[in-house]
């Protein structure tokens, strides 16, 4: 049953992918990505990290996937060509690591260790994915937490000063 | 029987290759943003795999911050190609080809 779920998301996620490299329109790309990311919250939710599934909807299909697509629809693109004129580059790079990846998932390296890896805190038994997060968020990791929010300031800032327009075009007016 | 770790990495490594692909092979910036995306995606699925699989939280730790990372990447990447569609109509990549137009 845990099989069926699994081999449906990634079905799925592994299709909407290609879709989204492959269609002509953007908003079109754009809507198969959306449908990549609810399978993959489908997927992190199967792996038990139901936390974070609600913050890749919450984040990725509500907040990023919106403001792409506000700013298609702002440029009101017309469709051109796809594809790159190197794209045999591309397809000598991805045949590499696709071959790549295939010997490493064939070749049997290292067992992973049993049992906990890594420092003592980070281990959680019994505790349910938000509260094991949130322990571990705001008493290990509590640096990168506000340095986080400090980049997130920093890329407001940044993204408000690229996007206006300039005050001596608005002054001429 | 839970599903072993290789089907999650596999998964992960067609996506990351997607992704990959379409960044070199998409001539519309826009779709070479969506494409950064799918990469980042794929690496948010290869650290929770490993998180249930070495019943370790830091794995879903580094995907929290991962995702607050694309979430500033993606406004600042949109804010610039705001940017350059006012200096120039178009986004294909191609014409971009000097530092200073």
């Amino acid at each position: 049953m845990e099989h069926l779920f699994f081999f449906y998301f990634a079905l799925v996620i592994a299709a909407s992918s290609v879709l989204v490299v492959a269609l002509r329109n953007p908003i079109y790309s754009a809507l198969s990505l959306l449908i990549m990311f609810f399978h993959v919250a489908g997927l992190y939710v199967t792996l038990h990290a139901e936390f974070l599934a609600a913050v890749q909807v919450i984040v990725y299909a509500g907040a990023i996937l919106v403001l792409y697509l506000f700013v298609v629809m702002l440029l009101n693109l017309k469709q051109d060509d796809r594809y790159h004129r190197q794209w045999p580059a591309a397809a000598a790079v991805g045949s590499i690591l696709a071959l790549e990846a295939v010997m490493l998932t064939l070749v049997k390296g290292q067992p992973l260790a049993d049992g906990p890896v890594g420092p003592p805190e980070t281990v959680s038994e019994g505790l349910g994915n938000t509260e094991a997060l949130g322990d571990v968020l705001y008493s290990t990791y509590l640096f990168p937490f506000e340095v986080a929010s400090l980049l997130l300031l920093v890329a407001m800032i940044g993204a408000i000063m690229l996007a206006k327009k300039d005050l001596a075009v608005n002054s001429e007016r | 029987m839970t599903i072993p770790l290789s089907y999650y990495l596999v998964l992960s490594a067609m996506v990351f290759l997607t992704g990959l692909v379409g960044v070199l092979i998409r001539r519309n910036i826009i779709i070479i943003l969506l494409s950064v995306e799918l990469m980042l995606n794929a690496t948010n699925i290869n650290f929770v795999a490993f998180s249930q699989s070495l019943h370790n939280i830091a794995g879903q730790v580094f995907v929290f911050f991962a995702l607050t990372v694309a979430a500033a990447e993606v406004a600042v990447g949109l804010a610039i190609i705001i940017a350059l569609h006012r200096a120039k109509s178009t986004i294909n990549v191609d014409e971009f080809q000097l530092l200073k137009w």
